[in-house]
C-alpha cells in the first residue's frame, strides 16, 4: 500500500470530521429561539438575569467566537449538560457504550457468519431452492422496519411462547444467587435483541455474498484452477470464498451508519440501556445538548469506521492505487 | 421531427411494458402497489374515518369484530380506519420525498458530471459527505429540531436521501458527454444549459428512473421509522404513527396482534413491491443480469 493513499484517506477522514463539526454546531443553532429558552424555562426570569447569563454562556459574542469556544470544549471533552439527566454529557454518553458495543457486535459476529455461509450456498446452488429461500429471505427481513421485526418477535417469544423477557438488561428487583446466575439472567436479555439486530444483517450479507460469489466464478482463475483438476468444493473454499469476502469487509465497516439506525430503533423496542435508547430518550425529551452529543459521536464513529475500512482494503488488495 | 421521436418514445413504452408484463416478479409489484395507491386514493371515500374521533372506554382494544374488521386501538379507534387514512400519509410522504431527493440528486448529478472542474469536484465533496453521515440518526436530529409536521417529515427525508442518485446520475453523464451528439451540438453553438436539459437530461432519464423505486422504499421505510420513534405528524397519522401508538400502549405485551400487525405488514407490501419492480427493471435495463 502506498504511503500517499494512506495520507490521502487520512485527511479526508480529518476533513470530514471538520465539517462534522461546523454542520453540528450550525444544526443546533437554526432552532427557533436561542439555546438559553431551552436552559430556563422559568418564567420568573428577569430580563437583568438573562443577560447576565447571556454573558457568562458568551451569547453575546460574535458567531466566530462562540464557534472557537464550541470547539474548544469539545476538545476539552466537554459537550455541555444534559438538561434530562442533570449531569455532563459525555458522562451520560460513557455510561451507555458497553450495552451497546456488546449487542451490536455480538449482532454483527453472528450476521457476518452465517450470512457468509447463506451466501456461499445459494451462490454454489444458483437458482435451485436454497438459492430462492436465502433471496426471499433478504427481500422480506430488508423490507421490513427493524422495530417492527421486535415487535413480532416479542410478541412470539415473550408474550406467547413465555420464553424470554422483553425489555431491560436485567430483571428488575431481582436479587441472584450467583454470579453465574445474573449472567444467565443477563443473556436471556440478550438473546432477543441481538436476533433481531442480527436477523436484518444476515439477508444483507447473504445477499451481498452471493453476488460476488457469483462474480468471483465467471473470473479466469477459476477456470484454471478447474482445468488443473481441481474438486469444486476445493476450488470453492480455497480459490473463490478468501476473494468474494474481501469486498464483504468493506461493506461491513461502511454499513455501521445502518447497524447504528437499527440499533436506535432495536434498544427502543426492548428498552436496551444503550446509546440508542438514549438517542430516542433525548429526543422524546429534547434533550438537545444531549442529542447533539450522541449525534456527533456516532457520525465521528462512522467515519472513523470508514476510514478504516479503506486502509484495510487498500492492505489486502494491492491493486488499489487511489 | 417530433412526430417521429413521440412515435420512438411510445414505442419503448409499449416495449418496456411488456419486458414488465413478461416478468413475474415485476407483475407482483406493480399489483400490489396499484393495490395500495387506490386504497390511498379512493379508500377513504369508500371507508370516512376521522382518526380525531375516539371511541368510548368499551371500545379499546377490542378484537376484530363484524363492527371493526380490524378491531379498536388503545383509543378506540378503528384499526382498518386507520390503516387506510394511514395509506393517504404514509405513501404522500413517500411520494413527495422521493421526488424532492430525485430532483435534488439529479441536478447535482448532472452539474457535477458536466461541469468536470472544480464545481464537480466540490458537488461531489458534498455528496460524499452526506453519504457517510449516518442517515437515521441525521433525520432524527433534522427533524427534532425542525418540529414534527408532515411538510418537515418529507423534507427531512427527501433532504437526506439524494446523495446516491448523484453518484449514479454523475457517473453516466460523465459518459454521456464524450459522445458524438454532445461534441455536435458544442460545435453548433448550444450553451451548457440547452446541453444539459434538452441532451443529457433525456438521457440519464431511464437511470434516475430505476433509482427513484429504490428510494421510494427508502422513504417509506424511513417515514415509518421517524414516526415510530415519535418524529411523526400527530395530527395526520401515517403507519409509522399507528406503530408508535401500538408500541406506546403495549399492544405487543398484551397481544393486542390486530392493532401492530397491519400497519407494518402494509409497508413490509409496499416496499417489497417497489423492491420487486426494481429488480423487474433491472433485468429489462440490464438483460445481461438475466437467469442470475
Amino acid at each position: 500500500m502506498k504511503r500517499s493513499y494512506v495520507i490521502k484517506k487520512v485527511l479526508q477522514a480529518l476533513l470530514t470530521i471538520a465539517a462534522i463539526l461546523i454542520f453540528n454546531y450550525f444544526l443546533f443553532r437554526i432552532m427557533p429561539g436561542d439555546p438559553l429558552q431551552s436552559v430556563m424555562r422559568n418564567p420568573k426570569a428577569t430580563p437583568e438575569a438573562v443577560e447576565r447569563l447571556k454573558a457568562l454562556y458568551g451569547l453575546n459574542d460574535p458567531w466566530y467566537l462562540q464557534f472557537w469556544i464550541y470547539i474548544k470544549h469539545l476538545f476539552q471533552g466537554d459537550l455541555g449538560m444534559s438538561f434530562l439527566y442533570k449531569k455532563p454529557v459525555y458522562e451520560v454518553i460513557g455510561t451507555r457504550l458497553l450495552p451497546t458495543i456488546l449487542m451490536v457486535g455480538l449482532a454483527e459476529v453472528l450476521a457476518i457468519i452465517s450470512g457468509i455461509i447463506m451466501g456461499i450456498m445459494a451462490a454454489v446452488r444458483r437458482g435451485k431452492s436454497v438459492d430462492v429461500a436465502s433471496l426471499s429471505f433478504s427481500l422480506i427481513t430488508y423490507a421490513m422496519p427493524t422495530f417492527w421485526l421486535g415487535i413480532i418477535l416479542v410478541s412470539i417469544f415473550s408474550v406467547s411462547l413465555h420464553l424470554l423477557p422483553t425489555t431491560g438488561l436485567l430483571t428488575p428487583g431481582q436479587t441472584y444467587s450467583s454470579t453465574f446466575a445474573m449472567l444467565a439472567d443477563g443473556i436471556r436479555h440478550l438473546i432477543l435483541p441481538t436476533l433481531t439486530m442480527s436477523l436484518v444483517l444476515i439477508g444483507e450479507y447473504a445477499l451481498l455474498m452471493r453476488n460476488t460469489l457469483i462474480d468471483v466464478l465467471t473470473e479466469d482463475y477459476i477456470t484454471t484452477a478447474y482445468a488443473k483438476g481441481f474438486k469444486e468444493d476445493y476450488v470453492i473454499k480455497k480459490h473463490a470464498v478468501p476473494n468474494a469476502t474481501l469486498p464483504m469487509i468493506t461493506i461491513i465497516a461502511m454499513n455501521l451508519g445502518l447497524v447504528i439506525g437499527g440499533a436506535i430503533q432495536v434498544e427502543t423496542i426492548f428498552s436496551w440501556p444503550g446509546i440508542g435508547r438514549l438517542m430516542y430518550d433525548a429526543l422524546t425529551a429534547r434533550d438537545y445538548p444531549l442529542l447533539q452529543g450522541i449525534f456527533l459521536m456516532i457520525t465521528v464513529c462512522v467515519i472513523i469506521a470508514n476510514l478504516l475500512a479503506d486502509l484495510t482494503y487498500g492492505y489486502l488488495d494491492p491493486r488499489v492505487k487511489q | 421531427m417530433s412526430d417521429i421521436r413521440s412515435e420512438i418514445r411510445n414505442r419503448k413504452l409499449v416495449q418496456f411494458l411488456k419486458s414488465l408484463k413478461s416478468s413475474k416478479m415485476g407483475m407482483i409489484g406493480a399489483v400490489i402497489l396499484v393495490f395500495f395507491l387506490l386504497l390511498a386514493v379512493f379508500g377513504p371515500i369508500i371507508y370516512p374515518y376521522d382518526p380525531q374521533v375516539f371511541g368510548s372506554g368499551g371500545e379499546v382494544m377490542n378484537p376484530p369484530s363484524s363492527e371493526h374488521p380490524l378491531g379498536t386501538d388503545d383509543m378506540g379507534r378503528d384499526v382498518l380506519g386507520s390503516l387506510i387514512s394511514g395509506a393517504r400519509v404514509s405513501l404522500l410522504i413517500g411520494v413527495l420525498a422521493t421526488l424532492i431527493s430525485m430532483v435534488v440528486g439529479t441536478v447535482l448529478g448532472i452539474l457535477a458530471g458536466y461541469y468536470d472542474n472544480k464545481l464537480g469536484a466540490l458537488i461531489m465533496r458534498f455528496t460524499d459527505f452526506f453519504l457517510v453521515i449516518p442517515w437515521l440518526p441525521l433525520m432524527l436530529v433534522l427533524a427534532a429540531i425542525l418540529g414534527t409536521s408532515v411538510w418537515n417529515i418529507i423534507l427531512v427525508i427527501g433532504l437526506t436521501g439524494w446523495a446516491g442518485t448523484t453518484r449514479v446520475v454523475r457517473a453516466q453523464t460523465l459518459s454521456i458527454k464524450e459522445r458524438p451528439f454532445i461534441e455536435r451540438a458544442v460545435a453548433i453553438g448550444s450553451d451548457g444549459k440547452h446541453i444539459m436539459v434538452k441532451h443529457i437530461l433525456p438521457n440519464v432519464f431511464p437511470l434516475v428512473f430505476a433509482n427513484t423505486i429504490l428510494v421510494s422504499a427508502v422513504a417509506i421505510l424511513s417515514e415509518t421509522t421517524l414516526s415510530f420513534l415519535g418524529m411523526g405528524d400527530p395530527t395526520r397519522p401515517s403507519w409509522g404513527m399507528m406503530l408508535h401508538y401500538a408500541f406506546e400502549s403495549g399492544a405487543a405485551s398484551i397481544g393486542a396482534y390486530w392493532f401492530f400487525i397491519p400497519p407494518g405488514l402494509a409497508v413490509v407490501l409496499v416496499v417489497l413491491s417497489f423492491t420487486f419492480l426494481g429488480y423487474a427493471f433491472d433485468e429489462i435495463l440490464n438483460p445481461k443480469l438475466k437467469g442470475r
